[in-house]
Order: structure tokens, then C-alpha cells, then sequence
């Protein structure tokens, strides 16, 4: 495999609502931002690769417009997954790996403001048995949450301490959109409460990565891809066990994440109920940090957050908070679909 | 190090239709990876991932189908990618997952593309409104008309090539068991006297809206050793995107429809692609677009394409067999499409093309593009495994 990190990482500021921005023009400052970071332009890079959903823009091809921004000509060998952006990086990754480029722009964005982001979401289960009823994000949630509960794995004061730890670790993140002492507020769907759920919000976000001696050269402590995997999951929610994510403990598996201890992990877990699932399957223990950026409870703009995940992961490796950390992304309802991989900074690299 | 050699060792398709109401979504796809596990001789444990694509949500209605279709594709516990490049999709979905296996990331991959049209309606599926944005003038043919129209004003070429693409399409597809139209009374007469839809593209010469999938298996270099029938081996495969608007675009040809097929002619040590390769799948959904593609893709000097189309070369029995499968004209479940056009290149090249066969093909070139005539994937695959 070849040695490939994240050079370089930018992110909006996530807000409530951006109506005055097209999905372009939210986009535009982090690709100037990260291709700033590097000195490099458009056509200098390999390999780009985006990550997004018509669903939320409300039209098919939503996409092509966001490539109009990023300045394709000369053309561009280029691709997109109508997923979060963590599978777009994963996708160059392996472009990465097959030699065929050095580095790769990779960006993902998502608006919620324009529509109903619970009612949208819908729109991803089994179109036949299930959307038709309409049971949305939140709900599929709380039943996970329920079960976690009658498991005895957490309880309700418990989850308030996750929403609480995260939030108040946001107030450091001048990107998050919601932080510090935030209410747990009233029921949304039992046992959630409004602060067990994440903000509804639009953003983007960008890397850069490079392989080997490049990625020397464009980051002063670049932060090395040791491994990367991701696992889907059964889609029928019974016939899975909702207090357990096995996907994210293969995926780990396979990216080397219980190889050695980490030191920092960005959980993607909208709901506070999810970080405990996680926290459980990837082995997590208290003296890791987990979410210093204040995590998807303080900002979740929908196929960004995942990437962001591994953004901010990177960012605290480049400023030399973190020796060895683990960046997750999820897809899917109730944690469906999870992306895992490691990052290390040089000097831990023997 | 270099690449893992990638070779194509199972093909399936579904039997297009205008709507498959006698399966589901999930049917659908499950009855393409089934015939593809077979052709290769394997089941679904022996795949390592599942790369899907499909062209945009709106057309079924249902967002990021790979959540749902994941127990139906064998993919539980495995890794699984959803890409999305419009109408190059099919394409695009082979190449990525063509990479998992260069790059050694995995040893076989299923990859698999599909459209059920008759779910929805693809026509307002792209025609959803944006504020303070133009209407995409309802579907595809009135956005790719006016450019049809400036090709035949630079090059001069006479009315009735498009007839004679769609003619020749149409017959070719009465040869192929998946295709969608099966016209047994077709004639160039009929062709020629359709409505006009939007002028010149005419009724005939569109392709239509169908159900279907396409599912293909690829392995390394171990993989192929065991296949039980010949393999198609990748021999350069390349994605180009350029921006829908700018100043100094050319709809007619445009610049990142060159350069792709040049990274694949470099790949695959092709310097003279009219002499070399021996048969084209190419993605035509307006008859024009074969003349105007066998310029872009350098079959063809500038202006020259719809010589060729004219003199039969591109026909079944011609010196360059263009879209022998009947192509998108004949079958079009868009996000399959590209798709459809990679695994019948593969098809020629593996001996295993059936009635449309052509003899002794050893090379073939899979093209396909979407978007504003603005993304582009295409790969030659070969009988013989790539040098080196």
C-alpha cells in the first residue's frame, strides 16, 4: 500500500440556514481554501472526487453544478458518490493506490434548510414496505435508543452527559453551529429529548490529500491514512441487533484501529444514543478523547459530517494534538453503513 | 508497483423492457448480479465488494438505494460504494470498481449499474425546478438538439445520417436477446417519416425509457486463471469532467471526450484506434451523436464522422462495428447504460457477444457520458491479458 494523508482540511461555518447560498457558492471558499493550503490549483490535482445528495438539493443531477465551482478546465479526471464525502475520499484513496495519481481533491456539501430534513431522509428506506409509512430520522433513532436503554446500556441522564461533554467541547470549534450549555430540552420522540439530537444545518467541506514524499511537501505533519475500511449492514432494522454496530467493529478491524491504542476519535453519532453504540464497538475506552470538535450533536450538515469527521481528525494530527486517531463516518439509518479509519502523524510511525 | 491486471470474468444482464412490473427494485438487480456470479462461476461469497451505481435518485424515487439494496446484492458485512456521474455512470461504477481490484484493495468485486424507470418518470425526474436557475427544458433532447444542430452546420453533413444511425441500431438489436426495441418491421422509410421531437432529432431516433440492470464480476490476475470461460482484460480505463458552462465550451466535441480517450489510447499502447479496435460500444442517445463521437474519440479526422456512418463502416459487417449490441438507441435504463456499453465491449472480446458477435474481436472500446455532455468513462478491454 502506498503511505497517502490528509494534507490539508477546510469546513464552513455550519449555520441553521444559508438561503442567501447556492450549494456553489458554499462550497467555493473551502476548495479555495484547501487548494490555498497547498499551493496547488485545480489541474494540478490527480484525482477529485465529491460526495452529495440531489435529495436535499430537490433535483437530479445537483452535483454537476458544484463542479462548475470547482474551475474543471482543462478537464479533470473526476468522479462523485451520492453518498457522504468520506466515501469520496475513499474512493480516492484507492485511485491513490492504483498509482494512477499523487493527490486528490475531495469535497462534500449538504443543504437541510430547504426542505424537511426528517421527512427527506425517509426517502431512503425500502420503497416498498417501509417509506411508505414515512417513519422518520428521529424515530428510527429513539427505537435504537429504546433498545439501548432496555439493554441497560445507557440511561436518559446519560445520554444528556454525551450531548453535554460534546457541546461543550464545540466551543472551541468556530465551525460548530451548536455549543456550549444547550437544554436537554423536551421529548422530540421518547427517549429522545431535543439535546439528544443533532442541529439541523447546512455546510461543506474539503481535504486534499497527497501520497508520500508530496504529501511531505505540501504539510508540514501530514496525517497518514495507516488503514481504511467500511462495512454495510443488514437494511432491515429487525433483523439487526440496534445495541451493536458490527460493521464499525469490521471496519476497524480491517483499517487496523485495534492494532494499537488511539489517542483521539471522531465518532460520526448524530444521536447521543449512537456514540454509546460506538463507542462499545470500536473498543473506546475513557482515556481517549473522543469528539474535541463537539462532533455531528454540534454540527451536522448531512453528506458533509462524515467527512468532517475525518477532517478534523487530520487537523488536530497537522497541529500536533494527536499521535494516532480514529475517524468514523456513517450512512444509513440507525448506523447502517460505517466508514473507519486511522490517521498517524510521522513521528509515531516507526 | 504496478497495477493488478483487472479481468472481467462474469456478465449479466436483465432482459430490458419498458417496465418490469413483475419485480421489484431489488429484484431487479438481484436477477443481473445472478447471471453475472454465474457467467463467472461463483457465488456470492467469493465477492470481496459491491460497487452500484444508477443515474439520479428522482427517477425511482428512492434516495441512496444502496442502503436498501445492500441485503439484495449479497453485500451484508462487505464494503459498498455508490457512485454517481449521470449518464456516464455505468461507467464510471465499472472503473471504480475496476480500481478496488488494481489498486489490490480487493481480489473480485461485483459491480453493478441499473434503472427502473417505470418506477417514476424520468422525463420530470430531471426537469424538477431551481430558483433563479433555467429549467432543464424537459429531459435530455431539448438540451442536446441545438448542439446535433451546430455539428451538422460545421460539418455540412446531409439530413438522413441519423436516420441511418438509428436504422442500423435497430437492426443490430433484433440480434441481441436483451435488448429493449425488437423491430421486426423496422425500415430506413419508417426511420425517416417519425415525428420530428426536436428538430432534427426525431422521434426514431431516441432511445427509449426502460427497466434493467447489468452486473459484471471482476477479478485479478488468480481470479481469471480460475475462470471457467474467457475473460475480458482491462487494458486502459479513464474518467474526464469538465464544467456544464463556460466560455470556450464545445458541445459539438468537447475537450474532456479527447483527453479520455487519449488516456485510455495511451494506456491500452493504441495509436491508431480506426485500425486497432475492432469493435465500439458507444453511448448514442440521439442517432447524431455517432458521428459526432467517432470524431471525439478519434475514429474520425474533424468533420469526417458522418463519412463514415454514411459509407457503412460503422455497420455490423462494416470495418468498424459501432454499438453492435443495438446500443442505447435500442436499450436505455440510464443509469445501466454506460454500463450496458463497457460489458459489451467485454462481451466481443470474450468470443461471447452471441448474434452480434464479431468475428475475431480482440479489442474493444466501452464509452460513456452525461451531465451537459461534460462527464466522461471509457475503457478498452482485450482478449489478451495487458503486457507486462
Amino acid at each position: 500500500m502506498r503511505d497517502v494523508a490528509i494534507v490539508a482540511f477546510a469546513q464552513t461555518a455550519h449555520r441553521r440556514r444559508t438561503d442567501e447560498l447556492s450549494e456553489v457558492e458554499l462550497l467555493m471558499p473551502v476548495l479555495h481554501e484547501v487548494l490555498g493550503a497547498t499551493g496547488l490549483r485545480a489541474n494540478e490535482i490527480g484525482f477529485t472526487c465529491s460526495g452529495s445528495a440531489d435529495y436535499f438539493a430537490g433535483r437530479a443531477f445537483s452535483f454537476t453544478m458544484a463542479l462548475d465551482g470547482v474551475g474543471a478546465h482543462p478537464p479533470i479526471s473526476e468522479s462523485h458518490v451520492e453518498m457522504d464525502g468520506a466515501w469520496a475520499l475513499y474512493e480516492a484513496w484507492v485511485k491513490i493506490q492504483t498509482g494512477e495519481a499523487d493527490t486528490a481533491l475531495v469535497y462534500s456539501y449538504g443543504k437541510s434548510s430547504p426542505g424537511r430534513v426528517r421527512d427527506v431522509l425517509t426517502r431512503q428506506l425500502d420503497p416498498y414496505y417501509l417509506a411508505p409509512l414515512w417513519p422518520d430520522s428521529v424515530a428510527l433513532a429513539a427505537l435504537q435508543a429504546q433498545a439501548l436503554i432496555d439493554a441497560g446500556a445507557t440511561d436518559e441522564p446519560a445520554l444528556a452527559e454525551v450531548a453535554a461533554r460534546n457541546r461543550t467541547a464545540a466551543v472551541g470549534n468556530p465551525h460548530a453551529q451548536l455549543t456550549g450549555d444547550v437544554p436537554a430540552g423536551d421529548y422530540l420522540v421518547r427517549p429522545l429529548r431535543t439535546g439528544d439530537c443533532p442541529p439541523i444545518g447546512d455546510g461543506a467541506a474539503a481535504v486534499v490529500l497527497a501520497a508520500g514524499d508530496t504529501a511531505r511537501a505540501l504539510c508540514a505533519r501530514p496525517a497518514w491514512i495507516r488503514g481504511i475500511d467500511h462495512r454495510i449492514e443488514a437494511h432491515g432494522l429487525g433483523v439487526r441487533d440496534l445495541t451493536d454496530s458490527p460493521s464499525a467493529r469490521l471496519a476497524a478491524q480491517r483499517a487496523g484501529a485495534f492494532e494499537r491504542p488511539v489517542d483521539t476519535a471522531e465518532l460520526h453519532a448524530p444521536f447521543t444514543s449512537q456514540e454509546v453504540v460506538l463507542r462499545k464497538a470500536l473498543g473506546l475506552g475513557d482515556d481517549v478523547r473522543v469528539n474535541p470538535s463537539g462532533g455531528a450533536l454540534a454540527a451536522n450538515p448531512v453528506m458533509a459530517a462524515g467527512l468532517i469527521r475525518l477532517g478534523e481528525a487530520a487537523a488536530r494530527i497537522h497541529r500536533g494534538e494527536s499521535d494516532r486517531a480514529l475517524a468514523h463516518a456513517t450512512s444509513g439509518p440507525c448506523l447502517q453503513q460505517n466508514l473507519v479509519a486511522v490517521l498517524e502523524g510521522e513521528s509515531t510511525h516507526a | 508497483m504496478p497495477k493488478e491486471p483487472v479481468a472481467v470474468v462474469g456478465i449479466g444482464q436483465t432482459k430490458h423492457v419498458a417496465a418490469r412490473n413483475d419485480v421489484s427494485i431489488a429484484g431487479l438487480v438481484r436477477e443481473a448480479a445472478l447471471r453475472a456470479l454465474e457467467d463467472a462461476g461463483l457465488t456470492w461469497s467469493d465477492i470481496d465488494a459491491v460497487v452500484i451505481g444508477k443515474a439520479p435518485d428522482f427517477f425511482e424515487g428512492v434516495m441512496m438505494p444502496e442502503l436498501y439494496l445492500a441485503d439484495a446484492l449479497g453485500a451484508v458485512g462487505k464494503p459498498m460504494l455508490r457512485v454517481h456521474t449521470a449518464g456516464s455512470v455505468g461507467g464510471s461504477t465499472a472503473l471504480v470498481a475496476a480500481g478496488l481490484v488494481a489498486a489490490r484493495v480487493h481480489r473480485t468485486v461485483l459491480t453493478l449499474a441499473f434503472e427502473k424507470q417505470s418506477e417514476s418518470n424520468a422525463m420530470w425526474g430531471l426537469s424538477l425546478p431551481v430558483p433563479f436557475q433555467q429549467p432543464l427544458l424537459a429531459g435530455a433532447g431539448g438540451f442536446f438538439a441545438p448542439h446535433v444542430r451546430a455539428y451538422m452546420r460545421r460539418t455540412g453533413a446531409p439530413d438522413e445520417v441519423g436516420s441511418l444511425v438509428a436504422y442500423k441500431d435497430r437492426r443490430n438489436a433484433l440480434k441481441n436477446p436483451y435488448a429493449h426495441l425488437h423491430d421486426h418491421g423496422i425500415t430506413l422509410e419508417k426511420v425517416r417519416a417519425a415525428p420530428m421531437l426536436w428538430d432534427p432529432i426525431r422521434y426514431s431516433e431516441t432511445c427509449p425509457s426502460s427497466d434493467g440492470a447489468c452486473a459484471m464480476v471482476l477479478t485479478d490476475r488468480d481470479g481469471a486463471a480460475r475462470s471457467p470461460h474467457p475473460p475480458a482484460w482491462v487494458h486502459g480505463g479513464a474518467m474526464r469532467s469538465e464544467p456544464t458552462l463556460f466560455a470556450g465550451k464545445d458541445f459539438v466535441s468537447p475537450q474532456a471526450g479527447k483527453d479520455c480517450a487519449a488516456d485510455v489510447y495511451r494506456q491500452a499502447r493504441i495509436t491508431d484506434p480506426r485500425r486497432e479496435i475492432d469493435a465500439v460500444e458507444m453511448y448514442v442517445p440521439f442517432s447524431w451523436y455517432e458521428p459526432m463521437w467517432l470524431e471525439n474519440l478519434g475514429f474520425a479526422e474533424e468533420g469526417e464522422g458522418w463519412k463514415l456512418t454514411e459509407a457503412g463502416v460503422t455497420e455490423l459487417d462494416g470495418d468498424l462495428p459501432v454499438n453492435p449490441s443495438g446500443g442505447v438507441l435500442s436499450t436505455n435504463p440510464i443509469g445501466a447504460s454506460g454500463m450496458i456499453r463497457f460489458a459489451e465491449a467485454a462481451l466481443q472480446v470474450r468470443g461471447r457477444a452471441g448474434e452480434h458477435q464479431i468475428d475475431g474481436a480482440t479489442r474493444a472500446l466501452g464509452h460513456a457520458y452525461g451531465g451537459g455532455a461534460q462527464f466522461f468513462a471509457m475503457w478498452l478491454v482485450g482478449a489478451e491479458p495487458p503486457p507486462g
